[in-house]
């Protein structure tokens, strides 16, 4: 028996400790939200934050992950970074089919907790980890801004 | 796929009452016969005034949930928010997209298709709704207008909502002809409207079909032959099945699947498994035998897709001949959802659950893999986490199924990112000869245009499509005839006519298949090749003439004003010309496909290694009436990112019959830091509205190239760029 907190809850889950914490999210939590892209790292789908940190929850074993935070895309919008994110995704209409936004967002939302005002470098080295195969990367970059203003 | 449509297919309109009150309005055929899974509507408006739009179209990133809201709500005199969407059930002879006849969202249809026919049920319903006021109040209909949602007679100011005039509404007679709406009345239609499907997509809520969860559920994950046409010779699965969460192995034909309770215990499974596979007679196919054979099928003569004029004559006779070989590669989707489906199958029913373009050809996949009636088999559809093709297959339909036989329950079989990727159905591999005669001036003279590739029409049409009347009727004479004759339309689209002004130009097509490795359409579709080879290909005659890429392209275009426009437009606002650092380059593409008229300036830098970097992309449009510009606008800038990934990284190839991609670290997509800086210029236009999903990923692949030619006199005549102008210094 393995326990995380997940958005402030504790959850007591019968998984391997191997376990990476996307699937227990997934498929044993029920949080679909975090999404599978790829499996490797490579593509950022799967991004939640760690006490705070933006993470690849696929490549995350969950006995790494005891006695730490995780937020998910769920629960992110409690975050002021992660309202501001939210609402300027909204604003700026970035969305296309929506699959890698979850990851998006978070990986967005972590930058913003971080830097208050992210330069397009800042921009590039946070979400370069993240493919949006839609390429709303324009609009991701005009979001980040938007919700770094306001 | 380029045809506009011929409208006003779905003139029946049939009222009804709701099940327990309210107002359905009914497309199609008058006497359709009762289905149990039909709502037998298109439109529904219940008592309290809702409307809902059972929706026959699937989003999947290209807006059309909003667009085709846009088109019901703008007639029927509601707020866009006041539409509800509830996705079709399958059903051909209901919800078939007019420029196909069968139910399926892509080729850039869904507003080309619908503009008419979803205005006129908007008309319509609002037409009942005023009468049934009108009759309420012993009022004139004429005295009446509708306004968000309600009905006002004007002398007295009286109004009713429509939800208390639906069930007087359900009992009068469907309205012939209801005039539509004068553009300059249109109060959405060319507004940009915030899209319908994005708070849920921002706060983890939207619902995927890789999302789905059902009680007793299990996961499984997939390993099919790695060598096309190869075999399952035998398992051993002693060591998956110790792993805990591990309950079944499955054993197809030619794949094996592990069945558990979760993703990590299959995933871990399948691991585990000792697996042999009988390779099979593609065991030792390379990618050079593929083109090697292509290469010699393309010196055959082909079916003649387009003659007119002399070709051979003009050529003959003309002061310079120009030829060249394109090749663009086979192109994995990447859909950013790996491929999956849910299944459940009973004795006595299947159910599907996934996000698919093409619903009732999943339901006739699963009929025949169950032996169940069509009527059993029922499709849960949901959001798609991209398509751009690869969601018009029911390949991972059938291998789920296969699957859901042997297991009890429901179960979601997800492919992992490598099997998606090495067991997708492949952009062909296209072999292009291509050839000009210039006059003394340069201006061509004769052109002739060989497409030599595997024919996906010829594929769905004998796999997929029905063959019945509304089928043929809806694609025409012209596919028909084409059919008949073995040439793909799809193949040639976009060289078969170009905007430019040639007089004598023949086009053919050879079909040649590469063994074993199965093909399908791809984001742009056949304009995605044709348009590269066709726009690489005026470029290079540009350049023989001395010309201007820009003025010379200018020249051929007296006959195609609306072409000339975009070009005009795209080279002004790119500042066509101007001067640009070493190394630096501009090209231009223009394109005239899915109706709609597109060009793009690419801005490129080769960096000294020979890495190209593409630094701005400016593309004006011409999509005739814009329902949303806001999705026009993002359609190009996701579309020319989808084509510059293409461009610049997109290639599987094949060893040893199997793939040699395998995840993102070497299918690689364009990312953030190099994306360019896009802008997109709309042309205001009241023509009859074009698509806007495909064209900008085929227009932007010959835009990179063109630039890269500018900057380095390197002509790409292979995608992908990929490590081409190492050798560049």
């Amino acid at each position: 028996m393995i326990t995380l907190n997940v958005n402030g809850t504790q959850h007591t889950v019968d998984v391997p400790p191997d376990m990476p914490v996307l699937w227990v999210l997934r498929d044993v939590i029920g949080l679909t939200g975090t999404k599978f892209g790829c499996g490797m790292a490579l593509c950022g789908a799967c991004t939640v934050h760690l006490d705070g940190r933006p993470v690849r929850s696929c490549v995350t074993p969950v006995a790494a992950v005891t006695g730490k935070s995780i937020t998910t895309i769920e629960a992110v919008g409690e975050t002021p970074s992660g309202k501001r994110a939210q609402q300027a995704w909204l604003d700026v209409e970035v969305v296309q089919c929506g699959y890698c936004q979850s990851g998006q967002i978070m990986a967005a939302a972590a930058l913003l907790a971080a830097k208050r005002h992210p330069t397009d470098a800042d921009i590039d080295a946070a979400m370069a980890g993240n493919i949006c195969r839609c390429g709303t990367y324009s609009r991701i970059r005009a979001a980040i801004k938007r919700a770094a203003a306001g | 796929m380029g045809r506009q449509p011929r409208v006003s297919r779905r003139e029946f309109l049939s009222v009804s009452a709701a099940v327990g009150g309210g107002l359905l309005l009914g497309f199609g055929p008058p006497a359709l016969p009762p289905s149990p899974f039909s709502p037998n509507a298109f439109i529904r408006i219940d008592r309290d005034g809702r409307v809902t739009l059972i929706m026959h179209k699937v989003e999947m990133g290209q807006g059309t949930y909003t667009s085709m809201s846009m088109l019901l709500a703008e007639e029927l005199e509601v707020d866009l928010g006041d539409v509800r969407l509830e996705h079709a059930p399958p059903d051909d002879a209901r919800y078939a997209e007019p420029l196909f006849g069968v139910q399926e969202t892509g080729g850039s249809t869904s507003v080309r298709g619908n503009w008419e026919p979803l205005r006129r049920a908007g008309a319509a319903a609002r037409s009942l709704l005023v009468a049934a006021a009108a009759s309420t109040w012993d009022v004139e209909p004429a005295s009446c207008h509708a306004a968000r949602g309600a009905v006002i007679h004007g002398p007295t100011g009286r109004s009713l909502g429509y939800g208390a005039l639906v069930d007087k509404a359900a009992t009068l007679r469907a309205p012939s002809r209801v005039p539509l709406k004068d553009p300059k009345d249109f109060r959405l239609i060319g507004t940009p409207a915030k899209r319908v499907d994005a708070p849920g997509k921002v706060d983890g809520t939207a619902q995927f079909g890789i999302d789905v969860r059902l009680p007793g559920m299990k996961v499984a994950t997939v390993a099919a032959c790695p060598v096309f046409g190869g075999k399952l010779a035998s398992v051993d699965d002693a060591k998956a099945k110790a792993i805990p969460g591990v309950h079944q192995v499955v054993r197809l034909d030619d794949a094996v699947a592990v069945v558990a309770d979760h993703m990590w215990a299959a995933k871990q499974g399948l691991a585990a498994l000792d697996i042999r596979w009988d390779e099979g007679p593609n065991a030792g196919l390379d990618t050079a035998d593929i083109v090697r054979a292509l290469a010699e099928a393309s010196q055959r003569p082909g079916v003649v897709a387009r003659d007119e004029g002399d070709a051979a004559t003009a050529m003959a006779g003309a002061a310079r001949r120009i030829e060249a070989v394109y090749e663009l590669p086979f192109l994995a989707h990447a859909t950013l959802e790996p491929v999956n489906c849910t299944v459940q199958v009973r004795p006595d029913g299947c159910d599907l659950w996934l996000g698919t373009q093409v619903p009732t050809f999943t339901q006739t996949a699963a009929a025949k893999l169950t032996g169940l009636p069509r009527t059993k088999v029922r499709v849960h559809n949901h959001l798609l986490g991209g398509g751009f093709g690869r969601r018009l297959e029911v390949d991972f339909v059938m291998r789920a199924v296969e699957i859901a036989k042997q297991v009890t329950g429901p179960v979601k079989v997800v492919w992992t990112r490598e099997e998606d990727i090495q067991h997708d159905m492949y952009r062909p591999y296209y072999y292009d000869r291509i050839a000009a005669g210039l006059d003394a001036a340069g201006k061509p003279v004769a052109w002739t245009h060989r497409v030599t590739g595997s024919s996906i029409m010829a594929r769905v049409a004998s796999e997929l499509f029905p063959k019945n009347l509304r089928v043929i009727r809806a694609l025409g004479l012209h596919q028909l005839m084409a059919s008949i004759k073995g040439l793909d339309t799809d193949a040639v689209e976009g060289a078969v006519e170009p905007p430019y002004d040639l007089p004598n130009i023949r086009v053919e097509y050879v079909r040649q298949e590469p063994p074993g490795i199965p093909t399908a359409f791809w984001r742009g579709v056949g304009p995605t090749h044709s348009i590269f080879v066709v726009e690489s290909f005026i470029d290079e005659l540009a350049a023989a003439a001395g010309q201007d890429p820009v003025a010379y392209r200018r020249a051929l275009l007296d006959r195609s004003p609306r072409a000339k426009a975009v070009l005009d437009l795209a080279a002004e606002k790119a500042g066509w010309g101007q001067p640009l650092p070493a190394r630096s380059g501009r090209g231009v593409a223009l394109l005239h496909a899915f109706g709609s008229y597109i060009a793009q300036v690419a801005e490129v830098a080769v960096l000294p290694q020979g890495d190209v970097r593409v630094k701005r992309v400016v593309c004006a449009v011409d999509c005739g009436t814009i329902v949303n510009p806001d999705t026009v606008r993002a359609q190009m800038e996701g579309g020319i990112v989808f084509g510059v990934t293409g461009a610049l990284f997109g290639e599987i190839t094949i060893k040893g019959g199997r793939v040699e991609q395998h995840n993102f670290n070497d299918y690689r997509m364009l990312r953030i830091n190099e994306a360019p800086v896009i802008e997109v210029h709309l042309v205001p236009s009241t023509e009859a509205p074009g698509g806007v999903g495909e064209p900008g990923t085929s227009c932007a692949m010959p835009a990179v190239a063109n630039a890269i030619f500018a900057a380095t006199g390197k002509r790409i005549r292979k995608l992908p760029v990929k490590d081409q102008l190492r050798t560049v210094t």
